[in-house]
C-alpha cells in the first residue's frame, strides 16, 4: 500500500539568536539583583529536559523590596507623569517586543515547550499587540466609561502561568501601566525566561526604575506577593482551587482582585457545520499549545447524526499532527510543560478508561526524553465521567453527543466553569441563539481560539471575574 | 365604642407567595419609641435555600425577557409605589420615628430610584458593551449578561436601602434573595406586597427578615448564588468571613461601605453583577 503521509524534513529555528545566562537575579527597582533568600531553582527545556539556567527564588523580603520599589515609582513617578508620556513608554516596549520577536519566540519555545509557529504568530505578536493597544488609552482615559477622571489603583501584584508566559504577562502589564499603576510581577515557575527577558526590554525602553518588578518564584512568593499589605490590587491567571485561595486571602481588605481561572469549554458542532472546517476547529480548540489552554475546546458536544462522520475525520485528521521538537517548524504539537503537568494527564486518562470511555490516540513516536503525550480523544463519554467535568490541560479532547440545541445548552452549561464555548453551524439564527444560551465570557462560532487585545476575555461562574482586554480590560486598574 | 384593627401577620416573600418561616420562629419589632409593632418571621437556614431555589428557578425566565420588559415591570413597582405612598409614609414614621416631611423624602426617593433602574434595563448593554475591532475578519462584540442569582443584605432604611439595592441587581435580568434590615423589616415586607402586585414574576425578588449573622452565612456558601452583596453588613468581621466563604465558588463580592442613600448612585451596582460575553464569529464571502 501507497504511504499516506509524506516525510517531512526537519525545518528547525536557529537557536542562536537567543542568550541564556547561567542565571538569573530578581528585577527589583530597574536592576536585576540576587534573592535575599539565597535560594534559586533550576528552569529546564520540557521537551529535552535539559537545564537552561538558574533562577533565584524570592521570599518575603524580596517581595517587600519590589513592593517599596513599585510604590515609590508610582508615587514619585508615574502616577505623577500626564497620560501621554506614559503611552510613549507603552509603545516604545511594544516596538522593541517586535524588534526583538524571534528572540522572543525562539526562548519561548525552549523554555516552555510550545511550537515555535505558536510563539512566532500568537504568542509574540499579541503580546505587542496588547502593548500597543493599551498605549493608546494610556491619554484617553477619561473616555472609557469609568468616570470622567479615572485614577489608578497604586501597586498591582501580578500572578501569571506558564501556558502563555510573555503574552499572560502583556495582559497583565500592559493595561496595568497604561492606566497609571506600577506592578510587581511573577512569572510561573517552569517558564520565566521570557519574563526576564521583557526586564531587559524594559531596561532598554528607559521606563522609570520601580515601575515594573519581576520576580521569580513559586507558590510561595506569589502568596506573599498577594498578601502584602501594600498592594492595592491582585491580578491572576491560573488554576481555580488558586484563584480560590487569593479570593479567600483578600477577604475583608480594600485590595481590588481579578481572577481568570479554569474552564472545560463544550465545542458544540451541529449537523449542517462545514464538517472540514469544524474538524479544523476541534484539533485547533484542543491541540493548540498541547491543550494547556484555559478556554480549551476540551468537551466536544456533537450532534448524533453526524458524529460517525465527524469522528472519522477528525481521527484522519489528528494522524496528520507532527508531535516533536517545538523548535521545528513543521511542528503541531510541543512538550507537555512539565513532568508534574504530565503526571496529571496520565492521571485523568487512565481515570476516563478506568471509568468506561473508550481512548484513541494516532500512532506517532514520541521523543525519549523530555515530557510528551500525544493527541488523545475519548468517546463513549458521559457527563459523569471526571474526564467531563474536570480540567485536563492537555491534549485530550472527551467526546459526547447531542440530538437537539437545547440538550447542547443544557450539557454545555453543565459545568462549574464558563470561560469560553464554541459553536459551529451553517444557521445564522442558530449561532445566535446558541450565543445567547451559552454561559461562557468568549464564545466562537465558526471559529475557535482567537484572540485579540481589543476582544475582552474572562469567565463567568468558577472561571473568574473580571475581563482583560479592550476598553473593558481597564476598568482593572482603574477606581 | 372604637372599632378593633385587623392586624397584619408579616411573613416571608418567597417565590411570590408570602409563607411563614418553616421554622415557626418569630422576633418582635418595635416602634421607634420602644411599643410593640409586630412580630417578623425569622427566617432560617432552610428558607434561605427555598430562597435561592426560587430565584434560581425564576432566572431563566426574568433574564430572557427582553430588556424593554423588564423595564416596563420595575418601572410598574414604582407606579404601584407611588399610588401606596401614604401607607409607607405611615410606615416609616411609626418604624423610625421620623418627620412627616423626612418620611416623604425617602418615599419620593425611593420610588424615583425606581424610575432610574427601570429606565436602565435597556440601556446598559450599549452603554458597557459594543463592537470590538480585532485585527482579522471577523465580527466580534460584547454585551452584557446578568451574573445570576445575587444574594443582598440590605442597609438600614428599610424602603430606599432596600429598593437601592435590589433594582440595580433585578434590572439586568438577575433575580435576587434579599435580607431585609434586621431592626426594621416590616416596610421591605409591605414593599414585597407592592411588588407581588407589580407583575414582578415571583422568584425574581425574594425577601428573609431575621438575623443578618445566621441567614447570610448560609447564602455566602450556597453554591448556587453567584453574586454576594453585602451593602447592609456593619460588622467588619462578620463581612470578611461572608467574602471568605463566597470564594468558596468564587461569588462576585460587592463589600459594605458608608454611602448616602438620598444621593445619585452610581453605575456600579449594575455593572458588578454582569458578565461580559463577547462572541466572535468569521466575515467572508
Amino acid at each position: 500500500m501507497a504511504k499516506t503521509q509524506l516525510d517531512y524534513a526537519p525545518a528547525p529555528e536557529s537557536r542562536s539568536v537567543v542568550d541564556i545566562k547561567p542565571s538569573y537575579g530578581l528585577f527589583i527597582d530597574g536592576e536585576f539583583r540576587d534573592t535575599e533568600s539565597g535560594r534559586h531553582f533550576k528552569t529546564i527545556s520540557p521537551s529535552t529536559e535539559e537545564v537552561l539556567a538558574e533562577i533565584a527564588e524570592a521570599n518575603d523580603a524580596d517581595v517587600d523590596l519590589a513592593v517599596k520599589a513599585a510604590r515609590r515609582a508610582y508615587t514619585r513617578v508615574w502616577s505623577k507623569m500626564s497620560g501621554a508620556e506614559r503611552g510613549k513608554y507603552l509603545f516604545r516596549i511594544a516596538r522593541i517586543l517586535q524588534e526583538r520577536a524571534r528572540e522572543f519566540a525562539v526562548l519561548e519555545s525552549i523554555d516552555n515547550g510550545k511550537p515555535i509557529k505558536e510563539t512566532r504568530d500568537v504568542d509574540v505578536p499579541i503580546a505587542a499587540a496588547h502593548f500597543f493597544y493599551y498605549a493608546g488609552w494610556a491619554d484617553k482615559l477619561s473616555y472609557a466609561g469609568y468616570g470622567e477622571n479615572p485614577q489608578p489603583l497604586g501597586v498591582a501584584g501580578q500572578v501569571i502561568p506558564w501556558n502563555f508566559p510573555l503574552l499572560m504577562l502583556a495582559w497583565k502589564i500592559a493595561p496595568a501601566l497604561a492606566a497609571g499603576n506600577t506592578v510587581v510581577l511573577k512569572p510561573a515557575e517552569t517558564t520565566p525566561l521570557t519574563a526576564l527577558l521583557f526586564a531587559e526590554i524594559c531596561q532598554q525602553a528607559d521606563l522609570p526604575p520601580g515601575v515594573v518588578n519581576i520576580l521569580t518564584g513559586a507558590g510561595d512568593t506569589g502568596r506573599a506577593i498577594v498578601a502584602h499589605p501594600d498592594v492595592d490590587k491582585v491580578a491572576f491567571t491560573g488554576s481555580t482551587e488558586v484563584g480560590r485561595m487569593i479570593a479567600k486571602t483578600v477577604a475583608g481588605t480594600d485590595k481590588r482582585v481579578t481572577l481568570e481561572l479554569g474552564g472545560k469549554a463544550a465545542n458544540i458542532v451541529f449537523d449542517d457545520a462545514p464538517v472540514d472546517q469544524a474538524v479544523e476547529g476541534i484539533v485547533n480548540g484542543i491541540f493548540f499549545n498541547q491543550g494547556h489552554v484555559c478556554c480549551a475546546g476540551s468537551r466536544l458536544l456533537v450532534q448524533e447524526s453526524v458524529a460517525d462522520e465527524v469522528l472519522t475525520r477528525l481521527k484522519r485528521r489528528m494522524k496528520s499532527l507532527r508531535v516533536g521538537d517545538p523548535l521545528d517548524k513543521n511542528t503541531d504539537i510541543g512538550a507537555i510543560n512539565s513532568a508534574e503537568q504530565l503526571a496529571k494527564i496520565r492521571e485523568l486518562s487512565a481515570i476516563g478508561e478506568a471509568e468506561g470511555a473508550e481512548r484513541w490516540s494516532p500512532k506517532c513516536d514520541l521523543p525519549s526524553a523530555g515530557f510528551w503525550f500525544p493527541p488523545t480523544i475519548f468517546t463513549g463519554v458521559s457527563q459523569a465521567h471526571r474526564i467531563a467535568r474536570e480540567e485536563i490541560f492537555g491534549p485530550v479532547l472527551s467526546v459526547l453527543t447531542f440530538r437537539t440545541p437545547k440538550e447542547a445548552v443544557e450539557k454545555a452549561n453543565n459545568t462549574p466553569f464558563g470561560l469560553s464555548a464554541g459553536v459551529w453551524t451553517d444557521k445564522g439564527s442558530l449561532i445566535l441563539w446558541m450565543a445567547s444560551q451559552l454561559r461562557a465570557g468568549v464564545v466562537w462560532s465558526n471559529t475557535f481560539n482567537r484572540f485579540d487585545p481589543a476582544s475582552p476575555f474572562g469567565g463567568y461562574k468558577e472561571s473568574g471575574y473580571g475581563r482583560e482586554g479592550g476598553r473593558h480590560g481597564l476598568e482593572a486598574y482603574l477606581r | 365604642m372604637s372599632r378593633l384593627d385587623v392586624k397584619k401577620t408579616y411573613k416571608l416573600y418567597i417565590d411570590g407567595a408570602f409563607p411563614r418561616s418553616e421554622s415557626g420562629r418569630t422576633y418582635v419589632v418595635n416602634d421607634a419609641k420602644g411599643a410593640f409593632l409586630a412580630n417578623a418571621s425569622q427566617a432560617s437556614r432552610k428558607d434561605a435555600r427555598d430562597a435561592v431555589r426560587a430565584a434560581r428557578t425564576a432566572f431563566g425566565g426574568w433574564s430572557s425577557r427582553t430588556a424593554y420588559n423588564r423595564g416596563q415591570v420595575i418601572y410598574r413597582v414604582a407606579e404601584v409605589l407611588e399610588s401606596r405612598r401614604d401607607q409607607f409614609e405611615a410606615e416609616l414614621r411609626s418604624t423610625e420615628g421620623i418627620t412627616a416631611a423626612k418620611a416623604r423624602t425617602y418615599v419620593d426617593a425611593a420610588v424615583d430610584r425606581l424610575v432610574w433602574y427601570a429606565g436602565w434595563a435597556d440601556k446598559i448593554a450599549q452603554v458597557t458593551g459594543g463592537a470590538n475591532p480585532v485585527a482579522g475578519p471577523y465580527f466580534n462584540h460584547s454585551a452584557p449578561e446578568p451574573s445570576g442569582v445575587i444574594a443582598v443584605v440590605a442597609p438600614a432604611g428599610p424602603l430606599l436601602g432596600l429598593v437601592s439595592v435590589v433594582a440595580p441587581v433585578i434590572t439586568t435580568g438577575n433575580t435576587c434573595v434579599v435580607i431585609a434590615s434586621e431592626p426594621h423589616p416590616l416596610t421591605a415586607i409591605t414593599l414585597a406586597e407592592v411588588m407581588a402586585t407589580s407583575d414582578l414574576p415571583g422568584g425574581v425578588v425574594n425577601v428573609l427578615t431575621g438575623s443578618v449573622a445566621e441567614i447570610a452565612p448560609w447564602l455566602a456558601s450556597h453554591a448556587d448564588v453567584n453574586g454576594l452583596d453585602l451593602t447592609g453588613v456593619a460588622d467588619r468581621e462578620l463581612a470578611r468571613t461572608l467574602e471568605e466563604s463566597a470564594a468558596e465558588n468564587l461569588k462576585r463580592v460587592r463589600r459594605p461601605g458608608v454611602e448616602d442613600l438620598l444621593a445619585a448612585p452610581a453605575l456600579d451596582r449594575i455593572t458588578k453583577f454582569l458578565e461580559t460575553k463577547t462572541v466572535w464569529h468569521p466575515m467572508g464571502i
